[in-house]
């Protein structure tokens, strides 16, 4: 048999018909909900008279709009309130079984409760009303985000109409420098091959540095592959997926996990199976990250200064440094180290797991938060995840430091909740997106890692995290 | 589903790259249950001086004077031009939604974010790709001539300029013929049920943890 890639062998796995001219039916396993994607389509469903195709895959929670602090007193914003209300009516009467509301204990961001209720596993497809379902694929899952029509398309057929998407594997071979995380890793790709880099492609994260992730840093890699322009980004099974599925609440048990094991350890690409595109990263000499501008492929080193529109030729190009340098206010040239923040924001489905809060605390122990940082919150991504930073005393460690500690949900990464920037305000933030207004009207956000945030909000401006060490 | 045939409308000139759905829609639009009422805050933050939220009196915003869709010369404007990347970011269908109620038929861009592209198929909205060239030259025309239009027709996959020039585009067959026809794609994927319900039978026992 020709040797295949891992998205080839997802893609066969789950094709339930394909037309001449290549329009094909994909097959769901996994269908991810939130409140914000989904009141459409279940209301498109109960306007043709339509019922659901197979309701058990879906796996439902109410993140986006949740309030972080006094979480028992309800939402306080009316129209919130009714679009998480309707979630909750939603789930009743399509007889959803698997909810986490947004009070039970093991609610959260939904890209963080999937794989950590084990609801996410190698080999399937799984879609969400949300771009940033890519950070599923860190399982070897064909996974990607659909719109409120997919949505309806997939709660009514359980399936999607799509096409084969071309493949591209990222080689990041080495080691990460100490200091250097898995985000670092994931912005520099974007940097590298630009916001629009993976368009039309699936890609596969490969080499010993992504090899070496843990689970949680592999989901931070996958997460941002829509920053890439793609939709799905994975990444082969070997036993560190193996090892943190074992034992989840919806994962299979006992001789039924083995015999999935065994299959889940053929989602590889096979040794001179052949990509539509190869992109090396060199990762030996790879720095903290942090972007100066309005688009995630705006990025450079904590080295680094903020470039200089002036020495770009292509007019296009110049043009967007300038608008992006005008709306974040700042000076060509600037040290990166130089600038200072109002406001940290530690969360996010990139980097709001158990390992990304160790790495921010182990870094603000001890010191307090700088005087010129007016707030620095720290999102755990799941209820689940708050309740282990607490056994682990993590919560401590922040609000020793002078951190608010939240409670789960998506928070400052996009703002519909009351967690926001206001104008003129500059975050330094472990989310995935520094469009202008992504974190409140007028903000201005730097996406950095989770050490990095946190050297940055005792520094009070960024600094690199290296130095500390 | 809406259909799409021929359509011959004003363009309006929005000269930049990477148009993120945020600024198509900001987020604080997004908490609506509904599929209407976006079409006031299109392009929200660079439309208006003010910051918006939902159900405030449009009659009391500030328009911000310098946005290209704010100038009289475009109002009426149906046939959007953008540089490349149009729709990247987020999967939000209120973006094609915001941009088909805030009366735009079309976008004409050199490149598209691949989830938005395929949102705005979904409901009627066209996203042409043309060359990076021809929308730069389409460019220079809309921005020196005042009442620029320019006709698609979808059937012959064009782009005709005043001039009478037609610049071809690509079109995935089966998403023009949907267009074309106004097609229910769950209406068209429920007629391949008995083959949906064969493929789900031989993965519940290949994979039967799927289905536990």
């Amino acid at each position: 048999m020709t040797a295949q890639t891992l998205y080839e062998k997802l893609w066969d796995s789950h094709l339930v018909r394909e037309d001449p001219d290549g329009t094909a039916l994909i097959y769901v396993d996994r269908h991810l909900v939130h409140e914000v994607t989904s009141p459409q389509a279940f209301e498109g469903l109960a306007l043709h008279g339509r019922a659901p195709w197979r309701i058990g895959s879906v796996v439902a929670t109410a993140d986006h709009n949740v309030p972080t602090h006094a979480r028992s007193e309800g939402i306080a914003d009316p129209i919130s309130r009714l679009q998480v209300e309707t979630l909750d009516q939603n789930v009743v009467k399509f007889h959803v079984k698997t909810y986490f509301g947004m009070n039970d204990r093991r609610q959260g961001i939904v890209h963080v409760i999937g794989p950590e209720q084990g609801a996410t596993l190698p080999g399937m497809t799984v879609v969400c009303g949300d771009s940033h379902t890519s950070t599923h694929g860190a399982f070897a899952a064909l996974a990607f985000g659909i719109g409120t029509s997919e949505v309806e398309h997939v709660l009514a057929t359980q399936c999607l109409l799509t096409k084969r998407l071309k493949t591209l594997l990222i080689r990041a071979e080495g080691k990460l420098p100490p200091g250097v995380t898995a985000k670092d890793l994931v912005l520099a790709i974007i940097g590298k091959i630009g916001t629009a880099g993976g368009t039309g492609h699936a890609i596969e994260f490969g080499g010993s540095a992504v090899r070496a992730q843990s689970m949680e840093g592999r989901m931070t890699i996958c997460n941002m592959a829509i920053e890439a322009g793609a939709r799905s980004g994975m990444v082969a099974v070997d036993e560190t997926t193996i090892d943190y599925l074992r034992g989840r609440p919806l994962c299979p048990q006992g001789e039924m996990f083995d015999t999935a094991a065994a299959y889940w350890r053929t989602l590889v690409s096979d040794p001179g199976a052949k990509f539509d595109r190869v992109v090396d990263i060199d990762v030996a000499s790879l720095k903290p990250q942090v972007t100066w501008g309005t688009s995630p492929e705006m990025v450079v080193s904590i080295e680094d200064r903020v470039p200089d529109p002036s020495k770009e030729a292509d007019p296009a190009r110049r043009g967007a440094i300038e608008r992006a340098l005008e709306y974040m206010g700042l000076e060509p040239n600037v040290a990166m180290s130089d600038i200072a923040i109002d406001k940290v924001f530690i969360g996010s489905c990139t980097n709001s797991r158990i390992e990304d809060l160790r790495a921010a605390a182990a870094v603000v122990k001890g010191q307090r938060v700088a005087k010129n940082v007016k707030l620095a919150l720290v999102v755990p991504g799941s209820g689940l995840v708050k309740t282990q930073a607490e056994k682990e005393g993590l919560d401590r460690v922040f609000l020793d430091s002078g951190f608010e500690w939240r409670d789960p949900g998506c928070s400052m990464c996009l703002g519909m909740n009351d967690d926001k920037l206001a104008a003129g305000e500059r975050c330094a933030s472990t989310s995935n997106r520094n469009f202008e207004g992504r974190q409140g009207a007028g903000g201005r956000t730097h996406l950095v890692s989770p050490e990095m945030a946190a050297a940055a909000a005792i520094a009070g401006h960024f600094v690199d995290v290296r130095r500390g060490r | 589903m809406e259909k799409f045939t021929v359509h011959t409308g004003l363009v309006a000139p929005l000269d930049r790259e990477n148009v993120d759905t945020d600024a198509i829609i900001p987020k604080q639009f997004l908490k609506s249950i509904k599929r209407t009422g976006f079409g006031p805050h299109l392009f929200d933050a660079w439309r208006y001086i003010d910051v918006g939220q939902p159900g405030m009196d449009l009659t009391k915003r500030t328009l911000n004077p310098d946005f290209v869709l704010n100038r009289p010369q475009y109002r009426g404007a149906s046939i959007l031009l953008a540089r490349k990347n149009f729709g990247c970011g987020s999967s939000r269908e209120h973006a094609p939604w915001a941009l088909q109620q805030g009366g735009f038929k079309a976008v004409v861009a050199p490149s598209f974010a691949d989830i938005f592209f395929n949102n705005s198929f979904k409901n009627g909205f066209l996203p042409i790709a043309l060359q990076e060239s021809e929308v730069a030259r389409l460019f220079d025309e809309a921005v020196g001539a005042p009442g620029y239009r320019l006709t698609i027709d979808l059937a012959a996959q064009t782009v005709t300029t005043p001039s009478g020039e037609a610049m071809h585009f690509d079109i995935d067959d089966f998403r023009k013929k949907s267009l074309l026809n106004g097609w229910d794609d769950i209406g068209l994927t429920l007629r391949n049920a008995a083959e949906i319900k064969a493929y789900e039978e031989r993965r519940k026992r290949a994979e039967p943890w799927i289905f536990g």
